[in-house]
């Protein structure tokens, strides 16, 4: 059963009704659920929860929604992956990656829209809607086609044709919005404002975001229990960072692990670093900026807990990296040819955060760390296609292939190689 | 009539100008500033305006056609 009490204002703490609300009345605060936490205490344990099924609703009992109304296509419970050839690179003794390319829609969103599906459904919505450069599209598209709900899913006209795709192939109403950033953000802001439906992250909001802490639920699990001492985690709207952070607090307070000492460092793109420039600058007001960067799934200009971040950054003494789009690059190249994992350009940002972060002196190199790797490289592979080595053409033949094999230069073939394939005599 | 909630984010050239009286002024619109910070080089208003929709289309226009920035009071919605 679902424990949530109520939506609470992050400011002022005036308390609301379970509804489709997402900022207070009085002071614009967001609002955030509350639970019954000594229920969730008497009723959960760590067995309990390694009975329940390989997605995030085996921890139903912290989320919002009642368990019989899951829309569960498989979100969650993705490997934590001990990264010892990346961190042998980086310098960095206990380096996990939390892989959340392998989700059912290839990227963290399906956690987040998940819970708000759900949610929704729950709430009576007929209609699930939301404004995305790609990964939330895909996501909502496919929670909504599982879940029987009509999916209305706006993006800007100039998106990759592969995201395109992602969305259209489980049949939303697509709509290319042409115009500027600013103007498909401004456009999606006023329908929000005045269509009956769920857009996922901004009426629905409160139970979207509550999504993200099954991936602290996760790592704290499939570490054997406990939070780690260091988390890199790419910064978009800000609440995935924020998020993970809760959701160690939660397990902490139900009694399911110790208290958590955990350091949270960002990670930003500086072509859309609102939070990672005002946090060098000392500042807890950020300024919203235009964004200009191959990470588009990290691009928001003016992030809805941008605030937030800041105040985590400062309470857990965490970082905030920034960093260049060729440095993306060979993040996203760095993680693929070391541990085997192909992430997308926000996963090349917090790369390169770990990177920068390690050079400084700011990781311990003995601290258990996790990065967070968010989406799958096969929806950004243009971010990346100029910068791989093209394949060896031959003809079908073993002299050609020899040829162009020892034309590479690096690493020659043995002498006493045989002419014909092995096992043919 | 309507109520829109809107943020304004002023450049430092804009910081010395009465701008939010000035639309009230020029435009049939009611402004009701809710939460401000605003220092000598920068400076964000949140800010509610009661009037006829298209009036505040157009105020909002104005505003944004003297330098400033308009966003939706929870930030962007355009996601990755």
């Amino acid at each position: 059963m679902s424990f949530a009490t109520n939506l609470r204002c992050r400011e002022c703490h005036r308390e609301y009704p379970l509804a489709a609300t997402h900022v207070c009345e009085y002071c614009f605060g967001p609002v955030e659920v509350t639970y019954d936490y000594d229920g969730i205490r008497k009723n959960t344990s760590r067995e309990s929860i390694s009975r329940g099924p390989a997605s995030l609703w085996r921890y139903a009992d912290f989320l919002p929604v009642e368990r019989e109304s899951a829309i569960d296509i498989g979100a969650g419970f993705t490997p934590l992956v001990r990264a010892k050839n990346l961190g042998k690179a980086l310098g960095l003794n206990n380096l996990y990656i939390k892989n959340d390319t392998v989700n059912p829609t290839w990227s963290f969103k399906d956690r987040v829209v998940a819970v708000a599906a759900s949610r929704a459904r729950e709430l009576g919505f007929e209609k699930l809607a939301c404004a995305s450069t790609g990964n939330l599209a895909n996501s909502v598209s496919a929670h909504a086609a599982a879940g029987g709900v009509e999916a209305v899913v706006f993006i800007p006209h100039d998106l990759e044709v592969g995201k395109v795709l992602g969305s259209s192939i489980y049949a939303p109403t697509l709509v290319k919005v042409r115009g500027n950033y600013d103007a498909v953000n401004r456009l999606c802001a006023e329908l929000a404002g005045s269509y009956p439906w769920a857009f996922v992250n901004v009426n629905v909001r409160p139970y979207y975001a509550e999504g993200s802490k099954t991936l602290g639920f996760e790592v704290a699990e499939q570490l054997g229990w406990r939070a780690p001492d260091h988390c890199v985690v790419p910064i978009a709207s800000g609440s995935l960072f924020v998020k993970i952070r809760k959701g160690f607090q939660e397990l902490a307070k139900v009694g399911l692990i110790d208290a958590p000492k955990t350091r949270m460092s960002g990670a930003q793109a500086t072509g859309c670093s609102p939070v990672a420039v005002a946090f060098a600058e000392g500042s807890m007001n950020f300024r919203p900026q235009r964004p200009n960067t191959i990470a588009k799934s990290l691009a928001i200009g003016n992030p809805a807990d941008g605030y937030y971040s800041l105040v985590q950054l400062q309470e857990t003494g965490g970082s905030c990296g920034m960093v260049e789009d060729p440095e993306i690059v060979a993040g996203i190249k760095l993680l693929a040819e070391t541990e085997g994992i192909f992430g997308e350009t926000a996963g090349g940002v917090t790369v390169a955060t770990l990177k920068q972060l390690a050079t400084q002196g700011k990781i311990d190199p003995d601290e258990v760390t996790v990065a967070f790797i968010t989406g799958a490289g096969f929806k950004t592979v243009e971010a990346v296609a100029d910068f791989l080595e093209p394949p060896l053409e031959i003809d079908a033949s073993v002299e050609s292939f020899e040829s162009a094999y020892h034309a590479l230069g690096a690493a020659g073939l043995p002498a006493s190689m045989p002419r014909t394939a092995a096992g043919v005599s | 009539m309507a109520v829109r909630r809107v943020r304004f984010t002023f450049p430092e050239a804009l910081i010395k100008e009465p701008l939010i009286y000035n639309l009230g002024r020029e435009f049939s619109v009611i402004t009701n500033v809710r939460m401000a910070d605003v220092d000598e080089k920068t400076g964000w208003v949140v800010l509610e305006l009661d009037g006829d929709p298209a009036e505040i289309d157009r105020s909002l226009a104005w505003a944004q056609s003297k330098g400033v920035r308009i966003d939706p009071i929870s930030g962007d919605v355009l996601e990755g």
